[in-house]
């Protein structure tokens, strides 16, 4: 009997997917529990498992096109008597939320859980493109070669570790790679989409190297080009004087490591002064909408990480419950996280407000882009001595600049003003013997 | 250098090291004036004399036991089953008494023996349930016991030796389809080799076999087999389960990203799956095929019914048949 899939909810408040590659095609057989999509939400891929075995009778979405969670995107021909009943199969729909969410790490999708009754390993499906093995995805990573681009010559059009040595070789020897029939949906990407202009398609010089876009290159560019090209962005800065920290981290910090396990930095006290100052200036905790301004009760403060596959936004959620200690250890558990590619979907939405330490990589002042869907960004930059004049004497103190930009729509720059002024108030005020819980 | 068989290398290792060491002492049933059921002591019993070279009565418990005896009395006796199957009723001395008392003992008392076993069968051997059993699994679980299968000559006659001269108590496995199908090249005089390294045999890029006993002589038929399709094999000689040569095998499961383990015991909880645990924890992200064994089937022994033999142990057709499979995937 005909059964309906429809895009599941890949987590709490995912509201929309975007089928990233179809893995099975019309009239292929599905096992129950077998791989069907990839489905890629903000930054994380998930494979979406079959909730039936049957025959695939038509796909309803095409790669590449986002629709709402709920949305029918495949019908199935399924098998069986019980469980081929239609609300069974939405009673499974969601189940994939139960699957693995998959991680932050580019083509990384879930495995799915195991079935009982799964073919013999010697057996491959249909198709296994989409599917890869350990050797292939770390060959992957490691030569940063889009999957989807490769031709699969093993069992079901699988790719084998020779074939991705295959076309990193040829790609070396600037040979144009024979090219995956999956790839050509991706090849209109969404900047049409936003209004962008087209600009001239760039040429490959014999000179140049062409680095395939990795599914994490792709949303990073996406939301970049979203951000900048619909938000107003309004930026400003203040200096502070953070020789409190500075002074309290070296009197505590070694004892604070030995304690907690985590070393206590900078970033826990910009976090706790922001979310403190967006609890005076709550506007800055809040969503543009053509309706209205959404303002945020709860405050969730994404760190921006820096991994290899690139920047990622792992968010502390209410962390306005947090204190010193409690961020420290958050930031870092999402930190290690990001790093070793096992952020949960979870971990990487709600944000409502960000926080990146740019001062991490030496930077003096930055002019931050914002998260789409937040109203503000603060950059902490790097702490240096400077002089400064201290009632009327001139002083060396570590002085550090905080720089915010903010949606225009949403806030003016008296808010902005007013936010920074509340941040730095709060540095400023801490001290050696100011107290971390 | 002559040619030899598996079970002339044996027997010039016994007769060698008895001759170099006084302590060496040869003790099971028929060894001394039958000079062993497969020959393997012929002649000792006139070289060495009945007090070094010891017929027993038909009581394995009894030859473990006794040469659990002599070995912590300062003797290093070979204990020879008359065939594995036989070696349960000494199983419990060997696995409760000379595998722990070392450990047991802190450090005081040591077993160095030898328990020299016939084992395996095959097409041909027609050992039926009671003499072609393949027992490796049940000793290379045991902490203590060191546990080895050689199946080419050269390495027969080192390792034995090396054996000999250990301070632990060493299964020494034989397969009795090796004992005079294969013959090699081996040295008159003294050499060992070492217990523990496995053995690459042949080196190739698209599937890694691994194998012991005769059937790794099937698996190096079978790469030659592969050769002539396109397909090149490393084929690892897994000589040594006790100790595992874990960092070969890794390597070896490195080079290809698809592994075959070969064995003629029962495939469950075989030597292969500790193999394949291996590779898993430490080889994963080179793995571009799943783990497959080919093995001997979860069935009590090998039916003495030459269709009941050809049906449990694997040849060279089916372990190239699936090479050829793996190396498709």
């Amino acid at each position: 009997m005909e059964v309906t899939v429809k895009m599941p909810q890949l987590g709490e408040s995912v509201t929309e997917g975007t089928v990233s590659a179809w893995l099975k095609k019309p009239g292929d057989r599905v096992e129950r529990y077998e791989s069907l999509l990839e489905v890629i939400t903000d930054k994380v891929n998930a494979e979406v498992p079959s909730p039936h075995a049957g025959v695939v009778k038509a796909l309803l979405v095409k790669e590449g096109d986002t629709v709402p969670v709920g949305t029918p995107i495949c019908i199935l021909e399924a098998e069986g008597e019980g469980e081929a009943d239609a609300s069974a199969a939405e009673g499974h729909g969601p189940a994939a939320g139960a699957a693995p969410a998959g991680s932050a790490e580019p083509g990384a999708g879930a495995v799915t859980a195991a079935s009982t009754e799964s073919p013999q390993p010697f057996a491959p499906g249909q198709s296994e493109r989409g599917r890869y093995s350990p050797a292939v995805r770390r060959l992957a990573r490691e030569h940063g070669v889009d999957l989807t681009q490769v031709r699969g010559t093993g069992a079901g059009g699988r790719v084998t570790r020779e074939d991705v040595e295959r076309f990193v070789a040829q790609r070396a020897a600037g040979a144009p790679a024979p090219a995956a029939p999956a790839a050509v949906h991706r090849a209109a990407e969404a900047p049409a989409a936003h209004g962008a202009p087209a600009a001239p398609a760039p040429k490959l010089g014999p000179d140049d190297e062409l680095l395939p876009l990795t599914p994490i290159r792709r949303t990073i560019a996406r939301n970049m080009v979203l951000s900048a090209s619909t938000i107003p962005h309004a930026w400003t800065m203040v200096e502070a004087d953070v020789t409190g920290i500075e002074r309290l981290i070296e009197a505590r910090g070694a004892e604070f490591r030995a304690r907690e396990g985590v070393p206590l930095t900078f970033l826990p006290f910009a976090v706790k002064a922001a979310v403190e100052a967006l609890k005076v200036v709550p506007r800055l905790n809040a969503t543009w909408s053509e309706e209205g301004i959404i303002l945020h009760r709860r405050v969730h403060i994404g760190i921006a990480v820096a991994t290899e596959e690139g920047l990622v936004v792992p968010v502390v959620h209410d962390a306005d419950r947090l204190s010193i200690a409690g961020l420290a250890a958050a930031i870092a558990d999402l930190a290690a996280r990001a790093r070793a590619g096992t952020l949960k979907l979870d971990d990487m939405q709600g944000g409502t407000f960000t926080v990146d330490n740019t001062g991490a990589v030496g930077t003096e002042l930055s002019v931050p882009i914002l998260v789409p869907g937040q109203t503000g960004i603060l950059t902490t930059e790097r702490a240096k001595k400077k002089p400064v004049v201290v009632g009327d004497a001139i002083a060396i103190r570590t002085m550090m600049a905080l720089c915010l930009s903010i949606d225009h729509r949403v806030v003016d720059g008296a808010e902005a003003g007013r936010f920074l002024t509340e941040v730095r108030r709060r540095l400023e005020s801490v001290g050696p013997e100011t107290g971390l819980y | 250098m002559p040619e030899k068989t598996l079970i002339e290398a044996i027997h010039d290792a016994m007769d060698e090291e008895m001759a170099r060491d006084p302590s060496v002492v040869l003790l099971g049933e028929d060894v001394g004036l039958r000079g062993g059921v497969f020959r393997a002591s012929a002649g000792l019993i006139e070289k060495y004399g009945e007090a070094r070279v010891i017929d027993t009565p038909l009581a394995e418990s009894s030859i473990a036991g006794v040469a659990i005896g002599m070995a912590l009395n300062g003797l290093r006796p070979i204990a020879e089953m008359q065939f594995a199957d036989f070696s349960f009723p000494a199983f419990n001395q060997i696995q409760s008494e000379a595998a722990r008392m070392y450990y047991r003992s802190n450090g005081g008392w040591k077993v160095p023996m030898v328990v020299r076993m016939p084992y395996g069968g095959g097409p041909g051997v027609h050992g039926a349930l009671y003499h072609s059993q393949s027992v490796e699994a049940f000793y290379a679980h045991i902490p203590g016991l060191k546990v080895v299968l050689p199946s080419f000559p050269y390495d027969a006659k080192g390792m034995l030796k090396a054996a000999i001269r250990d301070d632990d108590p060493v299964i020494f496995l034989e397969h009795k389809k090796a004992y005079r199908s294969v013959r090699q090249e081996v040295p008159d005089g003294d050499y060992t080799v070492p217990l523990g390294p496995a053995e690459v045999r042949r080196e190739g890029r698209h599937v890694t076999i691994y194998s012991y006993g005769f059937l790794l002589h099937e698996s190096l038929r079978a790469a030659e087999q592969l050769k002539g399709e396109g397909i090149e094999c490393t084929v690892v000689d897994v000589r040594s389960l006790k100790p595992l040569d874990k960092k070969t095998i890794v390597e070896a499961a490195k080079l290809t990203g698809r592994v075959l383990i070969v064995h003629e015991d029962n495939v469950s909880f075989g030597a292969g799956a500790e193999i394949a645990a291996v590779i898993a924890e430490e080889a994963l992200f080179h793995l571009d095929a799943p783990v497959r064994r080919l093995c001997g089937p979860d069935v009590p022994g090998i039916g003495f019914n030459h269709v009941y033999e050809v049906e449990f142990t694997p040849d060279a057709a089916r372990i190239a048949a699936a090479a050829r499979e793996l190396a498709r995937y």
